[in-house]
């Protein structure tokens, strides 16, 4: 079952909201909708589902309606039209203290300006979930004192909000959304107002604790980079609607629209790409035991000075070169075992391609991807240099570059 | 033909609701007259039963607990002036009727601050009551205030309790609605209901701008207390207007010394309270 389940969700503001959202379902644009009716059409139609333990990143411009969408996942910003269901429960239809009951145990919540409260100390700004929820106050203490432990801040439980750097206080933003044990953390744009050292350490700390947490996290989010880094799966709104979903590899690969692809434009291509996004078939290999006049025929097949060899179970055991393979046929050898030369450059599967770059220029055949000893790919040095150009203005689309 | 020639008759209209005002709630006045000259005459004996001597030492403790040293021998000094010109008992007459009146004025203004923050319908309605009640000279307040409840103590709390009140709701709503929304959004969140995000969160905020308000009150409610000492409500007010009408330049510096002197304590005492709310918040 989804942990969170969206279903053709309309959020209107203004007096004629329903009215506006007849309109959208009719299929008029969202400035004549606006116009007629005097609304604001912030969330447009969407649907989607979302598996437990992932982060899904919900990514677009100011105005895109994010921030609206993912306060209609608690039902801060209740629905125009639509559902949402959070673990099979639809949220529409429970009454106001059920309602409250689920964002005091399974939803919580991490803002951009940290939403702290200044009058409280630390530790009582992290209870502040287990206090809405009347648990007792040692288990309260506890709890809290855990969740402050997990991001870093143990030692500062009495100091005060002010007291502490913007990157500290989110700290205590997420330590006070742990702290009640829901499975469903929202973040909103959570990283945004801080130091870009800071927000990668914040981003860095996130996926750690995820790593043992399996939370399902919505994060909302403006920068790219960091939907990449931390999505799996990303969400690109753009004027209220989801114009694609996907991987970060989908997006980049295949954007939806030119929408897409004008933003994927500026992504650090060679940080969130990895070696397995563009690795290719292998076509120039051959196996251990055919020998030196299989291995010659082969490169002039491929129209190759190299091979790399592997043995029958697909592991890599290294590459055979034309001059070498020439010399082993004029000695007369059947087998490839003496001229096999094992200094084969390679990478795993999840390298970025950002490291492939030094191994790529260093050696004379295609990078070599492997994983556990077994050759899953090559990545030629076109194919890399192609990959990290595309989406570039100016830059050799595939076609230019083959012919 | 001119627009004078036309007379809407603005003043009839006040006085004919005023009538059955007074012949149908009587019962209410009469009332609430009760209520209020117990309350003032039970705290004016309170405040007068010690000597003087024994509640200037108490005022001047208050002051050095609140502020340091240097008000408490302040207050020492020149609440010992108000007892040796002989004003001591208006003076106290004047606090009993400051704080009956400021007490009223805040239990009523702060709940109505509250329901202003809470509702733009709301707050459209009481802006321009508010408006009329700051700008209508005060002199005014006191003709109905006489009508519904005589002469003497009550109608001057009434007219204060008027007067006084538009600072305690607009404070609290400017403060209410200055609280940064993602706090109360924070507290939302979370699944906290609404009374305990005001209680937990908003009216703590808020709390130094809404003791700002309480402190305007208080000032307010000094300076019509004075007038209603017009229309026989006694205490200092009672000393500056005969001091007015005997020309008598002397009494009247005297009465008014004294309200300058019970303003500063107060005022100093209330925004000690305000500026201790603030330190908590801006932590």
């Amino acid at each position: 079952m989804s942990a969170i389940e969206v279903n053709n969700v309309y959020k209107v503001f203004g007096h004629k909201a329903d009215a506006a959202v007849r309109m959208l379902q009719g299929g008029a644009s969202r400035d004549d909708v606006a116009d007629a009716t005097g609304t604001v059409p912030a969330v447009i139609d969407v649907s989607f589902s979302i598996e437990p333990g992932e982060i899904f990143v919900v990514m677009g411009l100011s105005g895109s309606g994010k921030s609206t969408l993912v306060r209609c996942l608690n039902l801060m910003h209740p629905p125009t039209s639509g559902t949402v269901s959070v673990d099979g429960a639809d949220l529409q239809s429970l009454s106001a203290g059920e309602l409250r009951q689920l964002r005091a145990e399974k939803i919580s919540m991490v803002f951009q300006h940290f939403g702290l409260f200044p009058h409280r100390t630390i530790i009582e700004n992290a209870m502040w979930g287990l206090e809405v929820r009347k648990v007792p106050e040692a288990e309260r203490r506890e709890r809290a004192a855990r969740a402050l432990e997990l991001v870093g801040l143990s030692g500062w439980e009495t100091s005060y909000p002010g007291e502490l750097s913007g990157g500290m206080q989110q700290r205590v933003g997420l330590a006070r959304a742990l702290a009640t044990d829901a499975d469903v953390l929202l973040m909103d744009e959570a990283f945004s107002a801080l130091d870009p050292l800071i927000r990668s350490e914040m981003q860095e700390l996130l996926v750690g604790l995820q790593q043992d947490l399996r939370k399902t996290i919505v994060f909302i989010t403006h920068d790219l980079n960091e939907a990449m880094f931390l999505g799996d799966r990303i969400a690109i709104m753009k004027d209220g609607r989801i114009v694609q979903i996907g991987t970060t590899e989908d997006i980049l690969q295949n954007p939806a629209d030119e929408y897409v692809s004008a933003f994927v434009q500026d992504v650090d291509r060679s940080r969130v790409l990895t070696a397995a996004a563009v690795m290719e078939e292998p076509v120039a290999k051959i196996l251990l035991r055919e020998g030196p006049q299989a291995a010659l025929r082969q490169m002039r097949k491929r129209q190759t000075s190299g091979l790399l060899v592997v043995d029958a179970r697909r592991r890599l055991v290294g590459a055979a070169l034309d001059d070498d393979v020439i010399a082993a046929i004029q000695r007369d050898e059947h087998s490839l075992d003496a001229i096999v030369r094992s200094d084969v450059a390679t990478v795993s599967p999840d390298t970025p391609l950002a490291e492939c770059l030094i191994p790529s220029a260093e050696s004379r055949l295609p990078l070599a991807v492997v994983e556990d000893g077994r050759l899953l790919g090559v990545i030629p040095r076109v194919t890399l240099l192609t990959a990290l150009a595309s989406g570039k203005n100016g830059a050799p689309t595939e076609t230019e570059v083959s012919s | 033909m001119t627009l004078e020639t036309y007379r809407i008759p603005v003043g009839d209209w006040i006085d004919v609701a005023v009538d059955w005002m007074t012949d149908n709630l009587e019962w209410l006045f009469d009332g609430i007259a009760d209520f209020l000259s117990a309350l003032i005459d039970g705290l004016g004996a309170a405040l007068d039963a010690p000597s003087a001597l024994v509640m200037v030492a108490i005022a001047a403790l208050i002051a050095l607990l609140v502020r340091g040293w240097r008000f408490g021998v302040f207050t020492a000094l020149s609440f010992a002036l108000v007892a040796t010109m002989g004003l001591w008992a208006d003076a106290m007459s004047t606090l009993s009727l400051v704080l009956v009146a400021s007490a009223i004025a805040v239990l009523v203004g702060v709940p109505l601050g509250i329901v202003s923050a809470r509702s733009d319908r709301a707050a459209s309605v009481l802006r321009p009551a508010l408006d009329l009640m700051q700008t209508m000279p005060s002199l005014v307040y006191l003709i109905p205030a006489i009508v519904f409840f005589g002469i003497g103590k009550v109608p001057g709390v009434v007219a204060t309790v008027v007067f006084a009140m538009p600072p305690a709701v607009r404070l609290t709503e400017l403060g209410l609605r200055q609280v940064d929304p993602e706090t109360v959004e924070a507290g939302e969140a979370f699944g906290a209901s609404p009374f305990k995000i005001l209680t937990r969160i908003q009216v703590p905020l808020a709390l130094p701008t809404i003791m700002a308000g309480v402190n305007q009150v208080i000032m307010l409610a000094l300076s019509m207390v004075v007038i209603a000492g017009m229309v026989g409500a006694g205490g200092l007010g009672a000393v500056v207007f005969r001091g007015v009408t005997r020309l008598n330049v002397g009494l009247g510096f005297e009465g008014g010394l004294s309200v300058v002197i019970m303003a500063v304590f107060l005022d100093r005492i209330t925004a000690a309270f305000g500026q201790r709310a603030s330190r908590r918040v801006s932590h």
